[in-house]
């Protein structure tokens, strides 16, 4: 911050790298959106994931870059696998994957993309942080967990034994409400 | 590294996550696009930890919640979508309108799409 | 002495109360024969005593006040005819009204003038309540029937001993519910309760002329007081405004032209109604007023020519119609508003004495009549002359009363009517008024139709063939049974005594007598009878009437005054009345459900919104959130 910012041009090595995996994840995500088939929206969510991963490496978050392939790569989209299995998806084309809502939905996505990129670009079109790797490693990111953020890290546990007994009571067809 | 970069990787992410909930017609695509918004929070919130230089590294913090958090989210989430297609054999959100007014098309037309759910709930609402 | 005369009034109020409350109680509702004798026989007893103390009072009021020294509390009384008769007055305020600008004083005054109508009022609303316990014998709503015209009585006292002009219209107003409660007495008979509404109409709109011509002179004056109204100093356009005003009321009251068309179909109600209310008092209360009010109506000298032209077309016009009616009733209705003609004609020549003289002796002599047309029309049980016919034999008390009331109606010597008619002719003679020579070739034309009319009565009723025949069972609300006797004993009895004063009450003006006009109206009134009697002498089967030829149906119609005022009032207002009506259901009503429907209609669109699909809910709740933040950015 009281560095003297470089100029845009040229890009840094890390600044290319990153802008290609955030194309990379940009038009993997359109293709999530977009794609006629469920299968190919989960893989190219995995992309989409898995670019970000990498722009998190480049900014020096490396534990939160593992933790993203993990779960999200590990977990996530093979929950969401099941998910289209489990409803029967058919595998292959499917004509109406989008409702008659969608060109609502193109301006008002269009409209919020327009007015988030005018507001950062206007706030923080100069800010300018040096990369320094170590910072997101998992000691420094360890240490705080467990020293300053540990309380809401517990309650965080009870969430999710929380959403655990939640999502059982939901999908067990023998449990039934009180009449 | 330009804050602003990741800042509108973010953004751009973030409003393709809202076409997706807005446009698309099966749940699990829904679900999918929450992801997607939420990954855009999560890039936005490593980028500001690096730039701020958090000490306390809460940032990051908040990113692994959030992930965690998705990560229940998406199991709830399923959980539904499952009971859904379960009772009605579709996971179509725009045919799911028990919200409608029942009775509204004598006034207002027929409704849009009347198939599928919209029919249980005319049943339903006339014994 | 003021409380004498509130007594007086306050008599009949209270047996029109009891009789309301009281005549049934105990055993109220239950509707027997037994329980309707009895109410009768207890209304009876409320209706008759307090008239009778009313009576009693009234006549030693009157001896009091001919005992009485002349007095100069009431200014205007000095010159005045009944100075003379009855000089002592007296005058009493019971309470004031203070109004905010003109004051109401609850006054009440007794002097010549009132006391002479007053006995007029008593008297006849006695002898027709008495009257009416046979009449309407049988009747369930006896009851009533008697209070009603106890309060009808009261009322008409109050009119009378008024000393105020707004207590005077009350009773006044009092006056005209009872005649459209008693007109329409049998109302289960449409025709009845039309022709009582009809008549509670046209007199209304009369009233709203009198209210305000009340008004114009009360604040001219700065006093409803008739003292002062009459003393104050009022300028004459003002007075020819206020007097005008008043003479509508008159004439809806007096029945006179251009409103004179309910009095006849006031004939729906009891005969003895007809004798009390639409012969003898009411109908002559115009008269009073005008008599009462004579000093304003002399200073302003148009609105005694008006009243001259009117006196003069009714008089001729309803004696005409008499002429040709076939109902016994119906003719004695246009013969009122013959005679009530003549006195405004008196009253319009100049002469408030022949007037007042007139209104004594027509009242007497009227409700005599009228009371006797009852016995007739109860013997026969039809009230068309067509149906009656040589009655003299069968009810010879009848026909010897009615002789006499029809003498009178004619001006014969010794009768009452006589003397009067021929004091309001002389008065007329020795007019200076413009409309004079009119008014009194009218007036002695009047006498020859008169004496057709009332000879023509007379005989198809008496004399000739008789047609009585047991007519059918009566229609509902007709009180007639045919026995072939004698009316009883409570009806004959008030017809006797009417009798006298409409035989005798001529010769207090015995002394007055203008002998030169009196010959000439006489011969006209024999000379009119004479021709009736040789049209009937050719054919006694055949109605006398035909000898108006082709004028007869005009003279039947009433020269289609009620047929006109139909086409050029009541058509246009019904018409009016329905526009409203439409108007108001599809232009308001239209507006208003119009308004409804266009909601309606307008919630359909944005129903269209919640059609149940989260998406597009969402997608609004984005826009929207989208729109308010450029909107603050934009504009803050």
């Amino acid at each position: 911050m009281t560095f003297e910012a470089p100029g845009f041009w040229p890009p840094s090595g890390p600044e290319v790298v990153f802008l290609l995996l955030g194309v990379v994840a940009v038009g993997s995500a359109l293709l999530v959106v977009t794609t006629r088939q469920l299968v190919h929206a989960a893989l190219w969510l995995v992309l989409c994931f898995g670019a970000l991963a990498g722009g998190y490496l480049v900014l020096t978050a490396e534990f939160v870059a593992w933790v993203q392939v993990l779960i999200y790569v590990g977990a996530i989209v093979v929950l969401l696998l099941f998910g289209i299995m489990l409803t029967r998806a058919p595998i292959g084309r499917s004509a109406d994957l989008d409702s008659g809502n969608r060109w609502a939905a193109v301006l008002v996505a269009l409209a919020t993309a327009g007015v988030l990129v005018s507001v950062v670009v206007a706030g923080f079109g100069t800010a300018y942080a040096p990369l320094e790797p170590g910072q997101g490693a998992a000691k420094p990111l360890g240490s705080s967990i467990f020293r300053t953020w540990v309380l809401p890290f517990e309650a965080l546990s009870v969430l999710l034994l929380a959403a655990l007994i939640g999502a059982i009571v939901l999908s067990r067809t023998d449990i039934r409400g009180r009449e | 590294m330009h804050i602003v970069y990741p800042v509108v990787v973010s953004a751009l992410l973030f409003s393709i996550g809202v076409y997706g909930v807005l446009a698309r017609r099966n749940a699990i695509l829904v679900l999918m696009s929450v992801e997607l918004m939420l990954n855009a929070v999560n890039l936005n919130l490593v980028a500001f930890d690096v730039w701020l230089r958090d000490r306390l590294h809460g940032g990051q913090v908040l990113t692994l919640f959030v992930i965690v958090i998705a990560a229940a989210e998406i199991g709830l989430g399923l959980a539904i979508v499952l009971a859904v297609y379960r009772n009605r054999q579709s996971i179509d959100v725009d045919r799911l309108r028990d919200l409608s007014e029942t009775g509204a098309s004598e006034e207002a037309g027929p409704p849009e799409e009347p198939v599928g759910v919209g029919e249980d709930a005319d049943r339903e609402a006339r014994p | 002495m003021i409380s004498v005369v509130v007594l007086i009034v306050l008599l009949p109020f209270v047996a029109a109360v009891a009789g309301l409350l009281g005549s049934r109680w105990p055993r109220g509702g239950s509707r027997t024969k037994e329980n309707d004798r009895a109410a009768a026989r207890r209304a009876a007893w409320f209706a008759i005593a307090p008239v009778t103390g009313s009576l009693l009072l009234t006549l030693w009021l009157a001896s009091w006040s001919a005992r009485a020294l002349p007095r100069g509390s009431a200014s205007y009384t000095g010159a005045r005819f009944w100075a003379g008769l009855l000089p002592g007055s007296t005058e009493g305020t019971l309470t004031m009204v203070e109004t905010g600008s003109v004051p109401i004083s609850f006054t009440l005054r007794a002097d010549g003038l009132s006391i002479l109508i007053g006995v007029l009022v008593v008297v006849v609303a006695l002898a027709v309540q008495v009257y009416s316990v046979g009449y309407m014998r049988d009747d369930p709503r006896h009851p009533s029937y008697s209070a009603f015209i106890s309060l009808f009585t009261s009322a008409m006292l109050l009119v009378v001993y008024a000393g105020d002009l707004i207590v005077l219209y009350a009773g006044w107003e009092i006056m005209g519910l009872c005649s459209y409660l008693l007109i329409g007495h049998w109302w289960e008979d449409r025709a009845n309760s039309r022709a009582a509404v009809k008549a509670f109409l046209v007199t209304r709109l009369g009233d709203v002329g009198f209210l305000f011509g009340i008004f114009t002179l009360g604040f001219a004056a700065g006093s409803f007081r008739i003292d002062d109204v009459l003393s104050a100093d009022i300028p004459r356009g003002t007075l020819i405004t206020a007097t005008m005003l008043l003479l509508a009321g008159v004439a809806g009251k007096s029945a006179q032209v251009p409103l004179q068309t309910w009095l006849p179909d006031a004939m729906a109600g009891p005969t003895p109604i007809s004798a009390l209310i639409h012969a003898a008092t009411m109908v002559a209360a115009g008269i009073f007023i005008v008599a009462r009010l004579y000093p304003a109506f002399l200073g302003a000298q148009p609105t005694l020519d008006v009243l001259a032209v009117v006196a003069a077309i009714g008089m001729l016009g309803a004696a005409l119609a008499a002429l040709a009616q076939d109902d016994l009733k119906r003719v004695l209705a246009y013969s009122t508003i013959s005679q009530l003609a003549y006195m405004a004609a008196g009253l319009a020549a100049g002469s408030d004495k022949a007037a007042i003289f007139h209104l004594l002796t027509h009242g007497a002599f009227k409700a005599l009549l009228f009371l006797g047309a009852g016995a007739v029309i109860h013997h026969v049980g039809s009230n068309l002359m067509t149906h009656m016919g040589g009655l003299r034999t069968s009810i010879p008390i009848t026909f010897a009363a009615m002789t006499v009331g029809f003498a009178a109606l004619m001006g014969l010597p010794p009768a009452s009517g006589f003397f009067s008619k021929d004091a309001v002719i002389a008065a007329i003679e020795h007019s200076h008024s413009p409309a004079q020579p009119f008014l009194y070739g009218a007036a002695l034309l009047t006498v020859g139709v008169t004496g057709a009319y009332a000879m023509r009565a007379w005989l198809r009723t008496f004399f000739g063939p008789a047609r009585v025949e047991a007519l059918p069972e009566p229609p509902p609300g007709t009180a007639h049974v045919f026995d072939g006797r004698e009316a009883p004993r409570s009806m004959l009895w008030p017809i006797g005594v009417l009798a006298v004063p409409a035989l005798l009450l001529g010769f207090a003006g015995v002394t007055e007598v203008d002998w030169g006009s009196a010959l000439v109206s006489l011969i006209v009134a024999l000379l009119g009878a004479g021709v009736v009697y040789a049209f009937w002498r050719g054919a006694p089967h055949q109605d006398p009437a035909r000898m108006l030829g082709p004028f007869r149906t005009a003279c039947e119609r009433a020269f289609y005054v009620d047929e006109a005022y139909r086409a050029v009032f009541a058509r246009p207002v019904l018409r009016l009345a329905r526009g409203v009506v439409r108007t108001d259901g599809q232009v308001v009503d239209g507006a208003v459900r119009g308004a409804g429907r266009l909601t309606m209609s307008l919630s359909g669109f944005v129903r269209l919104a919640q059609n149940g699909n989260a998406q597009l809910y969402v997608t609004g709740l984005l826009a929207g959130l989208l729109l308010i933040t450029v909107a603050a950015v934009v504009l803050g």
